[in-house]
């Protein structure tokens, strides 16, 4: 399935495209080309966001509001990303921003969270996901099937209704007993503010970190569809399950572990309502709360939208950057996980 | 040596080579915290909590039977967000799976290359907080690109204020959303379109069959449990919208939800009730609501859709 990618001759490409001495029928050719043209339009469509994005963050808002609006803008500027990268004298802020003091968020703190939540957990999720997916897909042991099956109920539980109570966990009520966080010095980024994992990283990072059933359902799929000639051997001359998920599984799952990273790392920077209401405090907020806070920020009238979008650019670069050096192998996962 | 080897595996073998709970738990431990943390408790307690009338700040509250429930049944906005995250399903789904079914068709007829589906994919990664400030700012009704661009074309001249707009508020939001999953959800349905025989286009091609006919007789059929299980999860996902609508109807100093309650979805009803109203009993309440609902139309999507079979067999 994966393959696919690969241009292939395929029968029907020979007969929608057929050789110049065919001749081709009219009809075809005007469907080919409206078709063309679709195509053209949906790229355009889905380009042409960013760009606006861009050339609004490189005007300033008086120019903005005085109407400078074409394709290119007439005075460009790089101060709308100083001023949000908090680089920009007040002298430059208020050319730029066209008042006195613009609302401004701390990006590099937020960029730095965001970094630490997405990398942790997408490392966390996979390798502990695939413990597990070796263990329903290579060993056997009491209820194992029943076990995966109540995982996979997991998948349908929408994440509000386990948000209220997950927030209970890590506020430290654990329902039958209360635990405080003066004892979790131990934990890395952990900053202790007064209440358990509260306004934590660990505590944004915690719901996502051991398992998501469907890290767990994806592997599995990978791992049943491994032969397994080359464990069994291994097995018979008496190596240990640890060591064949080390040296047998983890090499040749390499890639699909590798996408599934890919895919949790890009869910965990998109996510908006958990961080929302576990991250209040401002040193532990990832992009994406930072961004609604800042825009929530803005007057209602003349909000600062050169600023807005240089924040928001800014803010996607990230996965914009994950987007060209990965975006192939995700189409290929994305097709895979759609099929299975 | 051949005989020992098959002597060990003979006795051995099904017993302790793949064997027991005692190899499996350092596998599955970490697993099972998390599920058990993380899913399972707080599915027991959200149920739970949803018969209290328990409280954010106080964190404590007392057991009051299914009060939350009848209280429910009389809350007219409880029903207006039922109402308003429904059209906005049907917007959104009708919208992104015909668009999406064209591009993954287009796609497949037309090219193979990595590029174009890649650009395709490009929304989906992009988180809804940003998308949709993209989006308010180029549907900014005084200074918006999309406004300016649309009040150009001669006769038509059509204005709206989008986000702010009454009746345009929740279209607004699902074209927003549309724009960022159609090319994901087409991803999906292009892989389902690899499965169906080449043969088949060529048959109806030689027996002179439009495109059009194709769609319909071949194409669309095959694509059936595809088609399924591509709706069950964008059906379930557009349940749940709550990002867009946050920082879309929230932003710039407003309160989410507005115009007049005409985008409270029910995610946002849930958010409000908890953690604006702090009444965690009456939120967990809306929630479970929300599960049972999503149960249901999940089962009827399957049954409807007749998931399991494919015409090809």
């Amino acid at each position: 399935m994966t393959d696919t990618l690969q241009p292939e001759t395929l029968p029907t490409e020979a007969l929608a495209a057929p050789s110049p001495k065919a001749p081709v029928p009219i009809r075809a050719r005007v469907s080919r080309s409206v078709a063309w043209i679709l195509l053209a339009f949906l790229i355009f469509i889905t380009l042409f966001p960013f760009y606006w994005a861009l050339r609004t963050a490189l005007t300033t808002n008086p120019d903005l509001f005085a109407g400078d609006n074409g394709l290119v803008p007439q005075n460009p500027t790089e101060l709308n990303f100083l001023r949000v990268l908090g680089q920009a004298t007040e002298e430059e802020i208020r050319i730029s921003s066209g008042r006195e003091n613009s609302g401004s968020f701390d990006y590099l703190q937020a960029l730095r969270n965001s970094v630490i939540i997405a990398t942790v957990i997408a490392v966390g999720q996979v390798f502990f996901s695939a413990l597990a997916a070796y263990a329903f897909s290579r060993l056997r042991f009491a209820g194992r099937d029943k076990l995966f099956f109540l995982y996979l109920t997991g998948l349908m539980i929408p994440p509000v209704f386990t948000l209220i109570p997950n927030l209970l966990l890590i506020r430290g009520d654990f329902w039958l007993f209360q635990v405080s966080g003066e004892s979790l010095d131990f934990l890395p980024f952990y900053e202790s503010q007064g209440v358990f994992l509260l306004n934590t990283l660990p505590g944004v990072i915690a719901p996502f970190f051991l398992m998501t059933p469907f890290a767990v359902f994806f592997l599995r799929q990978f791992f049943l569809g491994i032969n397994r000639s080359l464990e069994e051997a291994a097995l018979i001359d008496g190596a240990s399950h640890a060591r064949i998920f080390r040296s047998v599984i983890l090499p040749i799952a390499t890639p699909q572990m590798v996408t599934l990273g890919v895919l949790t790392y890009v869910a965990a920077w998109n996510e908006y309502l958990w961080p929302l209401v576990v991250a209040r405090a401002e040193e532990v907020q990832p992009m994406t709360v930072a961004l609604g806070i800042f825009s929530s920020q803005q007057p209602g009238t003349a909000p600062d939208w050169a600023g807005l979008m240089a924040g928001t650019l800014l803010g996607a670069l990230p996965v914009i950057v994950i987007f060209l050096v990965f975006g192939r192998r995700l189409v290929d996962s994305i097709q895979f996980s759609g099929i299975k | 040596m051949a005989e020992a080897v098959s002597d060990i595996s003979g006795s051995t073998k099904k017993l302790n080579l793949y064997g027991g709970w005692r190899a499996a738990f350092p596998f599955l431990l970490p697993s099972l915290i998390g599920f058990f943390f993380f899913f399972l408790l707080p599915t027991g307690r959200g149920i739970y909590l949803s018969f209290t009338d328990w409280n954010l700040l106080a964190n404590s509250g007392d057991f009051i039977g299914a009060e939350n429930y009848d209280r429910l049944f009389d809350d007219s906005l409880f029903w207006k967000s039922v109402r308003v995250t429904i059209w906005y399903v049907v917007i959104n789904i009708v919208t992104q799976t015909l668009l999406a079914i064209g591009i993954a068709v287009v796609m497949d007829r037309l090219t193979k290359s990595a590029f174009v589906r890649a650009v395709v994919l490009l929304p989906y990664l992009i988180p809804n907080v940003i998308v949709t400030l993209l989006f308010v700012w180029l549907l900014d009704p005084s200074f918006g690109i999309i406004n300016e661009f649309i009040a150009s074309i001669p006769i038509i001249g059509f204005e709206s204020t989008y986000f702010t707009s009454i009746d345009g508020v929740i279209p607004t939001i699902a074209a927003v959303m549309t724009w960022r999953h159609m090319g994901y959800t087409a991803l999906l349905i292009f892989a389902g379109l690899q499965t169906i025989p080449k043969s088949l286009y060529e048959a109806a091609a030689l027996d002179g069959a439009s495109e059009l006919q194709i769609l319909r007789r071949i194409t669309v059929p095959l694509l059936r449990p595809v088609l399924a299980l591509v709706l069950v999860i964008t059906v379930i996902g557009s349940f749940q919208v709550f990002d867009a609508v946050q920082v879309g109807t929230g932003g710039f100093g407003g309160r989410p939800g507005g115009p007049i309650n005409q985008s409270r979805v029910i995610y946002l009803y849930i958010f409000e009730n908890a953690f604006n109203f702090n009444d965690l009993g009456y939120a967990s309440a809306i929630s479970v609501v929300l599960l049972v609902v999503l149960m249901i139309v999940t089962a009827f999507q399957l049954k409807i859709l007749r998931a399991g079979e494919s015409d090809l067999a």
